[in-house]
């Protein structure tokens, strides 16, 4: 068997290093003589630039770095850490960075054998000053604090009530190293393909995908599921209070660019390095109007600035066990005021347009402040004040996170 | 799943590229018997049908094709094509089609998957295009809106369009089934969802459901490549007719979903063979996808059959002059539309022609 001459630049996931053929396509052709050039306003040009792909495609036998060097698991927790106990031949390799909510006087035990540091209230404030005001109180969303003082390119977020799952076949799922995977490859925000992640061992890209566009760009966000307890608001969990997840859907799509999504952080990945400051869980829980919006307002304007600089989020795999089914009643009183209030939410940002000088992520959310301040200040004060946060927020990364200086220590809280 | 539609609702229609039906009708036996179906053979088909007992049918060849179309036009309806005259002479609310060597495929569990079941319950339950909702379809059972999704977005719009996949030989194109020759998509994934707005999606005619009144002229029998053969991987007239739907819905606010139900594709042709024809159609699409995207329709069009029209001037000046098959399109768009408006019919009637 032998190839006809193959003109168009063969996309890295489809050097066959697999399977014993006889051929292999030209794999560095020059630039397609019949791809026109001009203007080509949504197929992003750095997919046309012939350069040596940085991942591998996983449908080969390497296995999935492990990455324990490079990855912090930022935990938020009020209670313990028993759970802890369960992923620990998962998440033992890894750093932990705890960021213990509400009463700083009480000790939060951790399991032996982990490698981590601990913040509490007292830490916060010691560490950002004044501009601590930014970061939650008695609200998950502290564990944004998290994420601001890890030096690691990538972080993995897990709810203190969320345990390991078991896949269809009753095999115990690595939940960790899915999101990785899911980070390292490429996503596919410009075309849906309808077999859903390409990448994946078994799939491809289906008929009709453009090949200019199947190298796809890097992915910043990997947003995993829940079995046993969805994630549903107070009004659903009052009306189907028995309702458990228990359909596995082996699937990891990109959503789509231009589209919303309802960011669930109880486990959630990211490229820190691409977009940590956009992960800013808001201003909720005590002395604010609002409590469970921390991840969804964090995960808009995440997709927005992603959208805008060309990076990928996908959702889907992997599942982890959701154990614990929050007060509903409590809820409702937390979410009621988001329940009117996303109704202006996600229209403001489905318009938000950022300008092409905001080519960082910081530009992108400063920019996203101010008009949260113009629009959104009418529908409530709280916005306004939401707003400034958003800014202090930035400060307070930028001065944490000083660029080009990744390893700069700053005072820990204690570890062990 | 919401079954709350007539038998009488639905036509399934069937383009005949192959001869002997004999045994994709007795597999689909439990699935189809119940409604009515439309058969049309490829025009350059030339041995007879075989068709087994028992169904409640019509068959169409080239001389019903052409008596109804006329001879200039039935060009319109070859090959994979000819599916579309059976969509033009249908009286029924629903369509549902599958390729001719496709049969029913089992879910994880083992049981046979009601393909025809599933795409009516997808086309009769709302679609959610405006806002990504994490659990997949929320009307399915043990599932539902997550928080966070807008109650004002919770009761979704009509859906027009459900694409499903396939099993076993996936729809992959010719450079990518050769070189990964052994590779069959074995995955079960346990999901529908809507297509979000503004999102296209390469829609693969071998496995498609619509709803014929609410989008039926924009599945449109086009693009034709010049070396168009027998294979899906010798054709790209069902992408280009997806792509079509899908700027159309999105612009009507109609929902377009891919999933479920699965069937299964059994093996056949050389995509080694194919290669040499459909590098037409790969090296078409750097083309068409970006014109896709950024096709604007005009408010003022308000009919699938204006948006179509629309769609086709715009192919004609953008495309028309890239490449002859565009401005073939193009007319065979603008073609279609008067056919429909001709022949075609919004209402349903229960008898059929």
């Amino acid at each position: 068997m032998c190839f006809p001459y193959f003109p168009i630049k063969t996309p890295p996931h489809l050097l066959c290093t697999c399977h014993p053929c006889s051929f292999l396509p030209y794999t560095n052709p020059p630039f397609p003589p019949f791809l026109p050039s001009h203007t080509r306003p949504s197929i992003p040009s750095p997919c046309f630039a012939l350069k040596s792909p940085s991942f591998s495609p996983m449908a080969t036998v390497s296995p999935t770095p492990l990455l324990k060097d490079e990855l912090d698991i930022v935990i938020p927790t009020i209670r313990n850490l028993d759970f802890l106990e369960m992923w620990r031949p998962f998440f033992q390799p890894y750093h932990l960075i705890i960021v213990q909510d509400g009463d700083p006087t009480k000790t939060i035990k951790v399991p032996e054998g982990f490698d981590y540091e601990l913040y509490n209230r007292n830490d916060i404030n010691r560490i950002l000053g004044p501009k601590a005001s930014c970061i939650s109180f008695k609200d998950s969303a502290c564990r944004c604090f998290g994420y601001m003082v890890s030096k690691k390119k990538y972080i993995y977020t897990i709810d203190d009530d969320c345990f390991v799952a078991k896949d269809p076949s009753g095999k115990d799922i690595n939940a960790l190293e899915q999101h990785i995977q899911n980070l390292l490859s490429p996503s596919t925000p410009f075309f849906f393909n309808t077999l859903y992640d390409p990448y994946r061992s078994g799939a491809d890209f289906v008929r009709g995908y453009p090949f200019s566009l199947r190298e796809g760009v890097p992915t910043a966000v990997s947003h995993g599921l829940w079995l046993n307890i969805p994630d549903y608001d107070a009004p659903t969990q009052l009306v189907k209070p028995l309702e458990r997840n228990t359909r596995y859907v082996d699937a990891i799509m990109t959503i789509p660019k231009g589209t919303l999504f309802p960011m669930c952080g109880m486990n959630l990945a990211f490229n820190r390095e691409l977009i940590g400051p956009a992960m800013y869980f808001g201003l909720m829980g005590d002395g604010q109007p609002i409590g469970r919006y921390d991840d969804m307002w964090a995960g808009w304007c995440t997709k927005v600035i992603c959208d805008h600089l060309g990076w990928g989020v996908k959702t889907g795999l992997p599942y982890i066990w959701h154990s614990k089914a929050s007060n509903p009643f409590v809820n409702l009183k937390k979410e009621y005021k988001g329940i009117y209030w996303q109704e202006e939410l996600i229209p403001f940002f489905q318009s938000v347009a950022l300008p092409k000088d905001c080519t960082t992520v910081q530009k992108c959310y400063i920019e996203i402040s101010k008009q949260v301040k113009a629009k959104l200040g009418k529908v409530d004060d709280y916005f306004n004040k939401l707003a400034d946060a958003m800014v202090t927020w930035i400060e307070a990364w930028d001065e944490l996170n000083p660029s080009g200086d990744i390893s700069a220590k700053i005072p820990n809280g204690a570890s062990k | 799943m919401s079954l709350a539609i007539k038998d009488d609702e639905v036509d399934i229609v069937i383009g005949a590229l192959r001869s002997d039906l004999t045994i994709f009708m007795n597999e689909w036996r439990p699935m189809f018997s119940r409604f009515h179906l439309i058969i049309v053979k490829d025009p350059d088909l030339k041995e007879e049908l075989k068709i087994p007992e028992g169904f409640n049918l019509d068959v169409y060849g080239k001389p019903d094709i052409d008596q109804v179309v006329g001879s200039s036009t039935s060009i319109l309806f070859s090959g994979y094509s000819c599916r579309y005259f059976g969509y033009l002479v249908s009286r029924k609310k629903y369509i549902i089609s599958v390729d001719d060597d496709c049969l029913p495929a089992r879910d994880p569990k083992g049981f046979l998957v009601d393909a025809v079941a599933q795409h009516i319950s997808n086309l009769t339950n709302p679609a959610t295009p405006f806002f990504f909702n994490t659990l997949y379809d929320p009307y399915a059972e043990g599932a539902d809106f997550v928080r966070g999704y807008p109650f004002s977005l919770r009761g979704g719009v009509k859906c027009a369009l459900s694409c499903g996949l396939w099993l076993n030989l996936a729809d992959h194109d010719a450079p990518t089934q050769a070189l990964k020759a052994r590779q069959r998509n074995s995955r079960y994934v346990d999901a529908v969802m809507t297509v979000p707005a503004g999102s296209l999606i390469p829609i693969s005619g071998i496995n498609i459901a619509f709803e014929r009144e609410a989008v039926g002229p924009a599945l449109v029998p086009a693009l034709k490549l010049a070396g168009e053969g027998k294979c899906r991987w010798e054709t790209m007239e069902d992408i280009w007719s997806g792509l079509c739907v899908k700027v159309v819905c999105d612009h009507l606010g109609l929902g377009v979903k891919t999933g479920l139900p699965y069937i299964w594709r059994t093996d056949r042709g050389d995509p080694i063979a194919s290669l040499k024809k459909e590098w037409e159609g790969v090296k078409l699409m750097e083309e068409v996808i970006p014109f896709f995207q950024s096709v604007r329709l005009p408010r003022e069009a308000t009919t699938v059959e204006e948006c179509i029209v629309e769609v086709a001037n715009a192919v004609k000046e953008r495309l028309g002059s890239m490449d002859p098959v565009f401005a073939r399109a193009a007319k065979a768009m603008l073609d279609w539309i008067k056919l429909w408006q001709s022949v075609g019919s919004s209402s349903s009637r229960s008898s059929a022609v």
